[in-house]
């Protein structure tokens, strides 16, 4: 499990001291799909940063499967069983999928099967692109969906996705949802996603609002998915006539 | 006689373990210390008075490999070498050269040698030149390699050039000529450290009508070490040329890189591009992620790229 208690995060601007993160306490229960969903600059990505230790939260403690990991790098977070799929993921000249998928699963030898069958979870087909670099001639929704298969391969107890359905076009959208309703059906990992896709949503055990460095709202799809409608239509003045 | 040292900087700049096939001229402290011609690649000496050697290559001459490294293991050595290559038509041919300095001596070892290709019609070579130096003296590891290529109709030359740490101060000069139809690709691949210096200038002359050129450079320069790159294309007839520098630079290290392109004719189409960079802070987030640490991540950053 993994354990939020009171996480704040301040920076510095010339403007005074801006909170992102105010006071965050959550508990993420095993293997289950909870949805971090939120207006945008609300603070989402920088909460999951904070578990993966992509940021160094200025209080409060996080505690993953009981051990306390507040200080503990990106390195050893992984190690331990967590892995962070980038909205935006970077670019290597001269490291192909192949490689990438290679480090990822920690088995140097990892046959071609499994990178197909990875591959083929975010709808990329292997033969097309083992051997392509993942660099500037791939297109952001291609860089994304090897995003997704390098945590698919790195198989973590605990998998973080930042709005993995960024860029990524209708047909292989649905594929990846089917690939998310799978790894939940089957109980083989939790799952925190970044989302505001509606089918994303709606596969979540649990929902949570994350909105001016708060957490407004927590529960379950049916609990929470009204009032994101409701906020939704709320703030439009237009569709409100 | 072949030491240890010898063997290990073979496997180095060569790839080669044991005695080679085919044919074969090893060049040891300016002396051959053995050589091998086949039926159809013929090895011989430069005439009296010129260091080096001339290697030709009967017409049609198709997959066969011709080894020619050069080791410096005694500290104080410096040399000129020769070497002409007379490929003739129609073939299809590997030559790997390659020169590898042990120096644990106090006194600079330096290897300077001229490479002068002759490329018949419709003939293909790749020709692959690592460059390593090693030892634990104080004396400097210098290599000062030319390069020249004439390319008939319809011949091209693939040239593959990695010089990964161990050399000291290099000054690189390849010029190639590329004839109607023909080709030539040079891939480079350099990584400096210390207080290294390399320089690498490059001139393709593309005068036949349908000739291509292209240079795809890659290099890393760490510490203190300098690089500086000149790759020039000149289009003289209706052809296409183009140029990639990419150098990812770190510590205090400094690089410039002074890609051109010349259009003598209006139906030449030239690019050139060049970026320099460290390597990116999400590049080493992301492979944290994946749970290596940041010198593995930086490690493997820096493979990738010069692979």
């Amino acid at each position: 499990m993994l354990e939020l208690k009171h996480i704040t995060y301040t920076v510095s601007t010339p403007e005074g001291e801006q909170t992102i993160l105010n006071d965050i306490s959550i508990d993420i229960p095993d293997r289950k799909l909870i949805v971090f969903t939120g207006p945008n600059g609300g603070g989402k990505t920088t909460l999951a940063k904070v578990i993966m230790g992509l940021v160094t939260p200025t209080g409060g403690q996080i505690l993953f499967n009981g051990q306390d990991i507040t200080h503990l790098g990106i390195t050893e977070r992984a190690k331990l069983g967590i892995s962070y799929g980038f909205q935006q993921p970077p670019r290597f000249k001269g490291i192909t999928v192949r490689n990438l998928l290679t480090i990822a699963s920690g088995d140097t030898g990892l046959s071609k099967d499994k990178c197909c069958k990875y591959l083929t979870q975010v709808g990329l087909c292997a033969n097309d692109y083992l051997d392509r670099e993942v660099d500037v001639s791939l297109s952001g929704g291609e860089v994304k969906r090897i995003e997704i298969a390098t945590l698919l391969a790195r198989g973590s107890e605990l998998m973080i996705f930042d709005e993995p359905e960024a860029g990524i076009d209708l047909w292989s959208f649905a594929r990846l949802t089917e690939t998310f309703e799978q790894l939940r059906q089957r109980e083989l990992a939790t799952m925190i996603i970044i989302s505001h896709q509606e089918r994303i949503i709606q596969l979540a055990d649990e929902i949570v609002v994350v909105g001016g460095g708060e957490l407004k709202h927590r529960g379950s799809t049916e609990e929470i998915f009204p009032l994101i409608m409701a906020d939704t239509l709320g703030s439009c003045p237009v569709l409100n006539k | 006689m072949i030491t240890e040292i010898d063997a290990s900087l073979l496997e180095k700049i060569a790839d080669l373990t044991g005695k080679p096939v085919g044919a074969f001229n090893i060049r040891k402290d300016s002396g051959c210390e053995a050589r091998q011609s086949t039926e159809h690649i013929a090895i011989d000496p430069q005439p009296e008075g010129k260091s080096g050697i001339i290697i030709r290559i009967k017409d049609g001459t198709k997959g066969e490999q011709c080894h020619i490294p050069v080791i410096i293991s005694k500290s104080g050595v410096t040399e000129m070498v020769y070497n002409d290559f007379y490929v003739g038509e129609n073939c299809d041919v590997e030559i790997v050269a390659g020169c590898g300095i042990h120096n644990s001596g106090c006194s600079e070892s330096r290897h300077d040698g001229i490479h002068t290709f002759y490329v018949s019609k419709n003939s293909h070579v790749r020709y692959v030149e690592k460059h390593y130096g090693e030892g634990d003296g104080s004396g400097e590891r210098v290599m000062n390699p030319t390069t020249i290529v004439y390319l008939d109709e319809g011949a091209s030359i693939q040239m593959e050039t990695v010089q990964i740490r161990g050399i000291d101060s290099t000054v690189r000069k390849t010029k190639i000529v590329c004839g109607k139809d023909a080709e030539a690709v040079i891939t480079e691949r350099l990584l400096t450290h210390g207080k290294q210096h390399a320089e690498s200038d490059m001139e393709i002359e593309l005068n036949g009508e349908d000739a291509r050129g292209r240079v795809i450079s890659r290099s890393v320069a760490q510490d203190e070490s300098k690089q500086v790159f000149h790759p020039v294309v000149v289009g003289n007839s209706k052809c296409f040329g183009h140029v990639q520098c990419d150098s990812i630079i770190m510590g205090r290290a400094k690089i410039e890189s002074i890609p051109a392109i010349t259009a003598n004719s209006t139906d030449a189409q030239l690019i050139h591009e060049a970026a320099i960079g460290k390597i990116a802070g999400d590049q080493l987030l992301k492979l944290q992620t994946l749970g290596l640490t940041e010198e593995e991540a930086e490690d493997t950053i820096l493979k990738g790229f010069l692979a």
